[in-house]
């Protein structure tokens, strides 16, 4: 029998208001793997994020945990089953310095007060294995340039030893000398056998990182493909919708985007 | 005065290696010089990205206090200062309350209302119905408590801004003050009772004041010492002791001088010990603790705070909270002040001193920036300026004007501030 994915969904569904953002999304993470999940502006790739991380629960469907089924209606309970994620914004506070956003809502403590001096000393060992340049880290998140914000928020999403790690657009901000440090890290992440969800619209990185890739169109799933036999042509082409593999899309769905 | 400091530290660094018959002192000299010097990088490092700290405070402080002094030589008169230090502190807690509120970017309105309700609570429960007065007191503050903890609430809840809740809770505790104290009207506090005691009772024993300030700047010392100790232990970067000596060296000359002068009219006064360890046990709540990150994360980003899995409601209602329970102490001070509570109390501008002084000594209305020793600075400079015009005989008003000049000054600088931060974190 071969392994279960380390996560599956099955037919999530998410509506905000009237507005169905998500349908029976089907989508699977194995663990050393990295799967792209692609699509067009609004085709709910960021919700689809938010629904893993519990920051937006499923309204419908299952997902499943190494094979069982599993709640995630909080993000507390995406960080407990070892779900990770880096979102587009980041979600750092701008006050905090780096230690403390490192470890906000898991801090170390020593006799009852926070331990400011253990927290330091692992935010730098983790940021040493993650980064040449290491930021003040005693300088508040607002001074630091977009590179160093992204590598503090990709530093805060490890330090739990996640198992998948869920990362929005983690280059869309960044130069190319930093585009590439971000993907030699997932690239080593993989090798370490983590599950990796990828949210990109450059499909050079894609293609030069991922294993897989899901594409969604219109809150649906359009397509999966090999990354490695699959063209690009035929990737875009499911991306903009020229190949429909969605045969059940209603105009009232399309207006609502 | 920083160039100074430079130029003294460059003569040093100048000079060649000293050699090995050469006393320890020219040595030691080199390492504070060489501790300054760090101190002044640190200082215009933090100056360039817009942090200020409390600088700017300091000066207006000084500045204020020469002008007083000019006109008036009693200004800086043992008798006045020691005045001034207990007349800061029931605005000064209430002050305090405010910090909390506005770290997490919300604004109480209500705390001049809760203060009179606790101040009124208090005295119908032990002068018209002779309820014990530590019971009463304890009443009194819970009643404050309360009140912020249901305003919290609902606010976490119902996610209208704290101002627009707070305001409702300005009305209805301030009519629920005026019910309970009825036709009566005004009631005088027992002269020599507890609460009465709280502002005028002085540690006359010199040893009391002089004690507080060893004992601040020792542990202050002890606990930047062992931190120093446990990074070097663990090779991780940390102050140098000449530094740590510098900064306790100031702070204890600072202590010392107030000891000293406190000393000279009556000594040490309950209500600014009071005072000084609740700010200091509130800033190591602030600093040191979960909980304290918790509501600076939320000053941060409430978005951010909420995807670390915080819990935003928890964390807002514990807020007010806090800040309803500084009032009901605050004004239970101000009450112990005139030893009488009355339909006007807690009204007037002690509501907007309050958040003045939060805001003067240089907490952020934008959230996420400040201590509870800002509401200290604030309540000083605004105290100063009262304490100034009664003494130089100038109208009320303006002192309205002065305050609202220094008050518009800090938020031009609080705005400032963030912009340079800003600018700083895109270059």
């Amino acid at each position: 029998m071969p392994t279960p994915p380390l996560l599956a969904l099955h037919g999530v569904c998410k509506r905000f208001g009237v507005v169905e953002v998500l349908t029976d999304i089907e989508l699977e993470i194995h663990a050393g793997q990295v799967v792209a999940l692609l699509g067009d502006n609004g085709a709910g790739k960021s919700t689809l994020v938010k629904v893993i991380s519990g920051v937006a629960p499923a309204d419908k469907g299952a997902i499943e945990w190494e094979g069982r089924t599993v709640q995630i209606r909080r993000p507390h309970d995406a960080r407990d089953l070892g779900i990770a994620t880096v979102y587009q914004d980041l979600a750092l506070c701008g006050n905090l310095d780096v230690v403390g956003n490192l470890f906000l809502g898991r801090e170390i403590r020593r006799f009852g007060f926070l331990d400011e001096m253990e927290m330091e000393r692992r935010t730098r060992h983790l940021l040493e294995r993650l980064t040449r340049g290491i930021p003040d880290l005693r300088a508040p998140v607002v001074s630091l340039s977009s590179g160093q914000r992204q590598t503090v928020a990709i530093a805060r999403s490890l330090l739990g030893d996640p198992r998948v790690l869920l990362l929005d657009e983690p280059t869309a901000a960044l130069g190319f000398e930093q585009t590439s440090e971000v993907l030699d890290l997932v690239d080593r992440l993989r090798d370490r056998g983590l599950g990796v969800l990828l949210i990109s619209h450059n499909m050079g990185d894609i293609k030069a990182l991922a294993d897989r890739a899901a594409v969604l169109r219109l809150g649906r799933n359009n397509g999966f493909f090999d990354v490695n036999t699959a063209s690009q042509e035929q990737i875009i082409s499911s991306v903009t919708g020229a190949t429909e593999n969605v045969p059940r899309r209603m105009a009232s769905q399309e207006a609502g985007w | 005065m920083v160039k100074g400091m430079h130029n003294m530290a460059d003569k040093t660094q100048a000079e060649p290696t000293a050699p090995d018959a050469e006393t320890r002192q020219p040595h030691r000299g080199r390492a504070v010089a060489r501790a300054v010097e760090d101190g002044v990088t640190h200082f215009r490092h933090r100056l360039s990205a817009g942090e200020l700290g409390s600088l700017p405070v300091v000066l207006v402080l000084a500045a204020v206090w020469i002008i007083f002094q000019s006109l008036n030589e009693n200004f800086l008169s043992p008798r006045n200062l020691s005045n001034l230090s207990v007349d800061i502190v029931g605005t000064g807690l209430i002050a305090v309350g405010i910090v909390f509120v506005l770290l997490i970017g919300e604004l109480d309105l209500s705390v001049g209302s809760i203060s009179g309700l606790a101040a009124a609570v208090f005295a119908v429960l032990n002068v018209n119905n002779g309820v014990p007065e530590w019971l009463a007191l304890i009443i009194a503050v819970l009643a404050g408590t309360a009140a912020g903890t249901v305003q919290g609430y609902s606010c976490a809840k119902t996610r209208v801004p704290a101002f627009v809740v707070t305001l409702a809770g300005l009305l209805t505790w301030n009519g629920i003050m005026l019910y309970i104290l009825g036709t009566s009207g005004t009631v005088n506090l027992d002269e020599n009772g507890l609460v009465a005691k709280l502002t005028s009772y002085y540690f006359t024993n010199d040893g009391a004041a002089y004690g507080l300030a060893a004992v601040g700047a020792g542990t202050v010392f002890l606990v930047s010492y062992q931190d120093m100790r446990r990074r070097e232990a663990a090779g991780m970067p940390h102050r140098s002791l000449q530094g740590i000596a510098v900064r306790t060296g100031v702070l204890a000359v600072i202590a010392f001088v107030t000891a000293f002068v406190l000393n000279r009219f009556q000594g040490l006064p309950l209500a600014l010990l009071i005072f000084l360890v609740v700010v200091a046990g509130l800033d190591i709540v602030l600093r040191r603790t979960h909980y304290g990150r918790q509501v600076y994360a939320l000053g941060g980003s409430v978005e951010a705070a909420r995807r670390a899995s915080l819990s935003v409601t928890r964390v807002q209602t514990a807020v007010l909270a806090v800040s309803g329970t500084m009032a009901a102490v605050g004004g239970l001070f101000l009450a112990s002040r005139i030893t009488s509570v009355s339909q006007g109390s807690g009204s007037g501008v002690l509501l907007l001193n309050a958040i003045a002084a939060a805001v003067i000594g240089g907490t952020s209305l934008f959230g996420g920036r400040g201590t509870t020793w800002s509401a200290v600075l604030g309540i000083l400079i605004i105290q100063s300026i009262a304490s100034g015009m009664a003494i130089t005989d100038t109208p009320t008003a303006v002192q309205f004007i002065i305050t609202g000049g220094v008050l518009f000054a800090a938020v031009l600088i609080d705005s400032l501030s963030r912009r340079s931060q800003e600018a700083h974190g895109r270059a």
